[in-house]
């Protein structure tokens, strides 16, 4: 990686140094640092509640940090001015774990959302790029379907379809393929490597679905009680050496993270009368 | 005693806070006034759901408080031989008290629970989140058009009010009980005020207007995202806005007829 005089990264879309967040009394990061390089596939994965949509949420400037910094292509992100901070996101797309469909609308509309809003093509024109992102996601024939006439996988991907419209640079997902059958997951980890390579995006997923996430990721970190406990190539992390992101890449019931809840003596408390 | 005193001052601190944030909503609402002219489609589709669906109901209860305001005008005024004048109370009634009073009530529960509810789910569903994401100001483009149509749509609804409760007294008044046709109409034309009257009751339901719908957006933006915050904010909507629509009501009856 290499700095060039301005301060940005030429390899690295996202940088996130020292990252300190809490919700109410709970620390949810402790000095998160993280480099998202241009182009591939980095994933973010950890235990459920480890603050994994937080980290997105932060990347897209919806929460502020406590400390810290967060750099989009250069730019910081808590520093942006309202206005700039829209600029910026009209060039991130994020995909919500729910899909976030706008219910009222069909799903042609849903996808020609923000084009009609940010630009001023002639309908023939939208019509046009609507049907072509939604043929990249296999659903240019449901273009007439409402939102609440999807499964759940179609409206994950009738919002990727959406989250390209605007050819961003970067899409963001939270938790793609939590919720799917083995089909429509198979098609998600499939469109996700598909769309990232043809239109020469940088995805960051989060997810803590391991074997599909790590099948095409180029890089992961994994998170863990506010920290980076281990990052690398999937191989690498495969191999690890450290006893938790083993117990984590590999699904042991027992390890670091012990499968009981903390609890006084089992023996003691059976024997205890007291509710 | 001393985890009291805490509690109070904690929720009190919680209001204040609360107090704060539905002002700068709605700063942040005006500030998304000059982009819908625009796009004027949002803010017609907006009228047409807070306002015109709320017709049926609006005329329904004018004519009913209308009637029976004529029902019982007629049986006190008939004591004193004063049935005449049944269309001048009937009216002052309405123009200046009932009709924008029970139509904000009326709005708050047709109109302003129906806005909390839309917008809470909205949020609990993501769409807010998920517009933020696509570069688009939620409050500019889903509640700066709802609140323009509750301001606009409410004073209108008021007026809908009067008028159908001033024909509601009629039909009892002078079509059942045999008061004079001529009296009814000259005694309320000659009584009624266009600015003490008329208008005042326009200025109430501009501000009841105003403030149902604030409230109604504001809790509905404010919601806890699950579902039992939307029931909450939906119910706190109208609990909220009959206790501000009744007070204002008192403040501003105060301060117009109060000399």
């Amino acid at each position: 990686m290499t700095d060039t005089p301005n301060g940005k990264d030429n390899d690295t879309l996202v940088r996130i140094r020292d990252l300190h967040f809490s919700r109410g009394a709970r620390k949810i990061f402790d000095g998160v640092d993280l480099d998202i390089p241009r182009g591939g596939i980095t994933a973010i994965m950890g235990p459920s509640g480890t603050g994994k949509t937080t980290l997105l949420r932060l990347i897209g400037g919806q929460l502020d940090p406590d400390r810290g910094s967060v750099q989009v292509d250069g730019l910081e992100v808590q520093k942006l001015s309202s206005k700039d901070l829209y600029e910026l996101r009209k060039r991130m797309g994020m995909l919500f774990q729910s899909g976030a469909l706008l219910t009222d609308l069909t799903v042609y509309d849903n996808v020609a959302f923000p084009l009609r809003e940010h630009t001023d093509l002639p309908e023939s024109m939208i019509r046009d790029l609507v049907l072509m992102k939604l043929q990249a996601v296999g659903l240019r024939g449901a273009r007439d379907l409402m939102p609440s006439e999807l499964s759940g996988g179609m409206a994950r991907r009738i919002a990727l379809a959406r989250a390209i419209a605007l050819d961003p640079m970067m899409i963001m997902y939270d938790e793609p393929f939590t919720g799917q059958d083995p089909i429509s997951m198979g098609a998600l980890v499939q469109l996700i490597r598909l769309i990232n390579d043809a239109l020469g995006l940088t995805s960051i997923i989060v997810s803590h679905d391991v074997k599909e996430t790590a099948a095409i990721s180029d890089y992961i970190y994994v998170i863990s009680n506010g920290k980076v406990v281990g990052h690398g190539t999937p191989a690498a992390l495969d191999s690890t050496d450290s006893d938790w992101v083993r117990q984590f890449m590999h699904g042991l019931p027992d390890g670091p993270v012990p499968f009981h809840y903390p609890a006084p003596d089992y023996a003691e408390d059976l024997l205890n009368q007291a509710p | 005693m001393l985890e009291l005193i805490r509690q109070l001052g904690r929720t009190g601190i919680s209001q204040f806070e609360k107090l704060g944030r539905a002002n700068l909503f709605m700063l942040k609402t005006l500030a998304g006034f000059p982009g819908m002219l625009r796009r004027p489609g949002l803010l017609v589709a907006q009228l047409w759901s807070v306002g015109v669906l709320s017709l049926l109901i609006i005329v329904v209860s004018g004519l009913f408080v209308g009637m029976v305001l004529g029902l019982q005008g007629y049986n006190t005024l008939v004591d004193f031989g004063a049935e005449e004048s049944l269309g001048v109370a009937v009216a002052l009634s309405i123009v200046r008290e009932l009709g924008p009073v029970v139509t904000a009530l009326l709005f708050a529960g047709r109109a302003g629970s129906a806005l909390a509810a839309e917008i809470g789910l909205m949020k609990a569903t993501e769409q807010l989140s998920g517009m933020e994401m696509m570069a688009v100001n939620p409050i500019h483009r889903v509640i700066a058009p709802r609140f323009l149509a509750g301001f606009i749509s409410m004073p209108l609804l008021a007026a809908i009010f009067s008028a159908v409760g001033v024909y509601g007294g009629y039909f009892v008044g002078v079509g059942l009980l045999g008061v004079d046709d001529g009296a009814y109409w000259s005694q309320m034309q000659a009584k009624v005020d266009l600015y003490d009257d008329i208008l005042n009751g326009v200025i109430k339901s501009l501000v009841f207007g105003w403030v149902v719908t604030w409230i109604a957006v504001f809790e509905g933006y404010d919601t806890i995202p699950t579902s039992e915050g939307v029931s909450r904010a939906t119910t706190r909507t109208v609990v909220y806005s009959a206790f501000a629509v009744l007070g204002l009501d008192f403040v501003l009856t105060a301060l117009m007829f109060g000399e």
